[in-house]
């Protein structure tokens, strides 16, 4: 290009950085004014619903001034987004509400295990980067089907790539949207429903008008939004127990001490006490709720019974009263027996033993431990191959405006990435050792108000229940719910409530904005693979635009509409996306940029077989899906190796890179057009090559 | 109209792969290799960190940044070197 592109591309940049300079002052200011409301007296409801309604609304400035109807525009940006600002956009597109909210709980619950989760999430990069995000970038189109079209010829090969991308990214966007009720209805008290539909409304303003445009504008936007929230609460919670506002670099020593609370905990009687009361009730109760009827009539039974041989033994009255006592709190009929005894046996988690947070692989015996340690890296594997696999993410790739900047753009994602990812693990180690020393051992009425509110907000995230009743909290008395974490480190480190509403603020954009790059997604996999490809080759551009904008809007009612059942099993499906995309793209990806040899033929095969296998493996041993199939046979014969079903790509993906291989072998060599083609991607500039750019 | 490649783009090529091959060894390394020993690693202190969950947690992500910096930088270079570079990126 001529030297005013180059020039204006320069201006650009800094035109970005000022406007986005701008932006991060006015909203720290917005903080600040709220938290002055705060004192005054502004109530918390009203503190939420601001921070909802201001931060939409701000997206759905920047998606109206983003408003495009040029085909470049609507797809890939323009191609003009800086490494820089693709990156914050992709890390914004990349984490999504499991990330910002889930991660540090499952750390906190797991310990090293969680682990897996950290390393997957971000070592994928390094395979981006050096397998694809500089050849796609190079190939230049706008989707990600594109490019195994353009690879493997005809629409065969297009159509299986349309298909994945559509069944990997829709349980995703289902995922996001239902992250969006559920930050909604818990900090405004908006039903979820209606919490849904607010969240839909704010993914639509994003991406209707603008599409990939719009969406890298607000994903900036919305990264800039989440780390703030995400580094305030870590960053206060590290001076209060490291005295260090950077907790990150010596965090090692709170793990130290968190070791000796673990140890003085674990040796506590009272703890020990409490796990065998915990065991017996739900043991007790698991066995009467086999045969209810009949378990009720003897415990009756056995009470009266205790109750007249003490008067036939004419026992002291203390007695007798106490044994009228348990008589007449025995449940009146056998429905209210049942109902307890539920209770009961869900106290079953409460007999569990506390795990060092820094054991890798805890098990009973070697070959668990064994076990574990092959899940731990399943996980990781399935993580990162995934990661590399995930049409929303490497589509962001084709926005930069050259190769170069494609590969500098995956530097910054994993920078912008970890600057979240390196805090989960720190939060979890601060948070845990602050609710071992300080709120374990309280006594029952003491437990600080906003805890307990927590619980009336939603029960699943903090349970107490003074199983021993000796009126203190012991450990073990108490059930947190992954979630809470990052919910509560605000009132922990004993920030006003303005930052709770800042930190719902947060997930609230790192669902928003996933959600939007899935959604997109899918929806041009629809209009433009699909309709522009193979149905309509010679539409208008003007057409091609309003055909992707009606799709989307389409794809996104259906998305809301599927989330408004509240499919269970949703964090399942999230963790299968990975191991879907894996199987059906990463072999046909990057086979189609360092294998000449690999044709259509293979590529077909090795979809369908790695998508195949690792479905199939799903189905055999996920409990839900075997329900939904039937499969009646015990799980253990359908295991192999004792993977969990999460890791099904650790099958399927090997599985397809094999099929893909041997097919294309026994087929006929691509033609010389194929093999031209890839050369033209394997080097950002060759004289001579075909231009595969797209317009 | 075939591509012409020249031996020098071959030796492109070539280097790309061997940059490509070291780095994905220290991704493995820092990736399944530490995490397959974590149990023994844990027995060493890093600052106070048990060593394998130090890099679980940080030093590895650290790494996968480096290699990911390195490699665009390396191939950045590489392309003005063989001539190959896009012309208008300044």
């Amino acid at each position: 290009m001529n030297q005013t592109a180059a020039f204006s591309q320069r201006a650009f940049n800094q035109a970005l950085k000022k406007y986005y300079g701008i932006y991060t002052g006015g909203f720290l200011a917005f903080i600040v004014l709220l938290a002055i409301a705060e004192q005054i007296g502004m109530s918390r409801r009203a503190i939420g619903l601001a921070f909802l309604f201001a931060t939409i609304g701000l997206y759905a400035m920047i998606g109206i001034l983003s408003r495009t109807a040029e085909v470049a525009e609507y797809y890939v940006a323009g191609r003009r987004v800086p490494a820089f600002f693709n990156g914050m956009a992709t890390a914004a597109d990349w984490m999504s509400a499991a990330s910002f909210i889930a991660m540090a709980g499952t750390l906190f619950l797991s310990g090293y295990d969680g682990l897996a989760f950290i390393m997957g999430w971000t070592g994928g990069y390094v395979l981006v980067a050096v397998f694809l995000a500089p050849y796609l970038r190079k190939f230049g189109q706008f989707t990600i089907p594109d490019f195994l079209g353009a690879r493997y010829g005809g629409n065969l090969v297009r159509t299986l790539g349309v298909i994945s991308a559509i069944l990997v990214s829709f349980v995703y966007v289902v995922a996001q949207i239902y992250g969006v009720g559920l930050i909604t209805s818990r900090f405004t008290g908006l039903e979820f429903g209606i919490g849904v539909f607010v969240g839909l409304a704010g993914i639509l303003v994003c991406s209707f008008l603008g599409g990939m445009r719009a969406v890298t504008w607000t994903q900036v936007a919305q990264y800039i939004i989440l780390i703030i929230a995400y580094l305030i609460p870590v960053i206060w919670l590290g001076v209060k127990h490291t005295s260090n506002p950077i907790p990150h670099l010596s965090y090692g020593y709170v793990m130290q001490k968190l070791a000796e609370v673990e140890k003085k905990i674990a040796a506590d009687p009272k703890e020990a006490e409490v796990r065998k009361l915990a065991k017996a009730r739900s043991d007790a109760a698991a066995e009467a709720l086999k045969n209810p009827e009949k378990a009720y009539a003897d415990g009756k039974a056995a009470l009266e019974k205790r109750l007249a041989d003490l008067r036939a033994a004419n026992a002291p009255a203390a007695e007798i009263e106490a044994a009228e006592k348990a008589l007449a709190a025995y449940p009146p009929n056998v429905e209210e027996a049942k109902k307890r005894w539920t209770a009961d046996r869900g106290l079953a988690p409460h007999a569990a033993a506390l795990r060092p947070h820094a054991e890798a692989f805890p098990g009973a015996n070697e070959e668990a431990r064994d076990v574990a340690r092959r899940n731990f890296l399943g996980i990781v594997l399935c993580m990162m191959f995934g990661t590399a696999a995930l049409p929303h993410i490497l589509m962001r790739y084709y926005t930069t405006p050259s190769v170069r900047e494609a590969r500098k753009s995956v530097f910054w994602t994993l920078f912008f990435i970890c600057l979240l990812y390196w805090s989960a693990p720190t939060l979890a180690v601060l948070a845990k050792y602050d609710v071992y020393s300080n709120i374990v051992g309280l006594k029952h009425a003491d437990i600080p108000g906003w805890l307990a509110a927590w619980r009336a907000v939603d029960p699943d995230l903090i349970r107490f229940v003074d199983i021993n009743g000796d009126g203190v909290l012991q450990l073990a008395e108490m059930r947190i719910g992954g979630d809470l974490i990052v919910l509560m480190t605000p009132e922990l480190a004993g920030l006003p409530y303005v930052v709770s509403g800042l930190v719902a603020a947060g997930g609230l954009a790192a669902a928003l904005s996933t959600a939007d790059g899935l959604l997109l997604t899918i929806a041009n996999a629809l209009s433009h693979d699909v309709y522009y490809k193979m149905i309509d080759p010679h539409a208008s551009t003007k057409r091609r635009v309003t055909v992707a904008k009606t799709l989307l809007l389409l794809v996104a009612l259906l998305a809301a509409w599927v989330t408004s059942y509240k499919p269970g099993h949703i964090l399942f499906l999230v963790g299968a996306a990975f191991s879907l995309a894996m199987s059906a793209f990463f072999p046909a990806l990057v086979l189609g940029v360092f294998w000449k040899r690999a044709n259509k033929w293979g590529a077909a095969a090795g979809i369908v077989a790695g998508l195949g296998v690792c479905i199939y493996y799903m189905v055999t041993t996920y409990p839900w899906l075997r329900e939904v199939f039937g499969i009646t046979k015990p799980v253990a014969e359908y295991m192999w190796f004792k993977m969990q079903p999460i890791s099904a790509g650790v099958f399927g993906m090997p599985v397809g890179f094999i099929t893909m291989i041997v097919v294309s072998l026994l087929t006929p060599k691509p033609e010389q057009e194929v093999q031209d083609f890839v050369e033209s991607v394997r080097y950002p500039q060759l004289a001579g090559a075909i231009d595969t750019r797209g317009t | 109209m075939a591509v012409q490649l020249t031996e020098k783009h071959r030796e492109y090529w070539r280097k790309n792969l061997a940059v490509t091959a070291v780095l994905m060894v220290i991704w493995f390394v820092f990736t399944f290799v530490q995490g397959w020993f974590a149990r023994e690693l844990n027995q060493i202190t890093f600052f106070g960190w048990p060593l394998s969950f130090y890099l679980s947690a940080q030093g590895s992500l650290i790494v996968y940044v480096l290699i990911i910096w390195y490699y665009a930088r390396y191939m950045n270079r590489l392309d003005h070197e063989y001539g190959v570079a896009e012309e208008e990126e300044k």
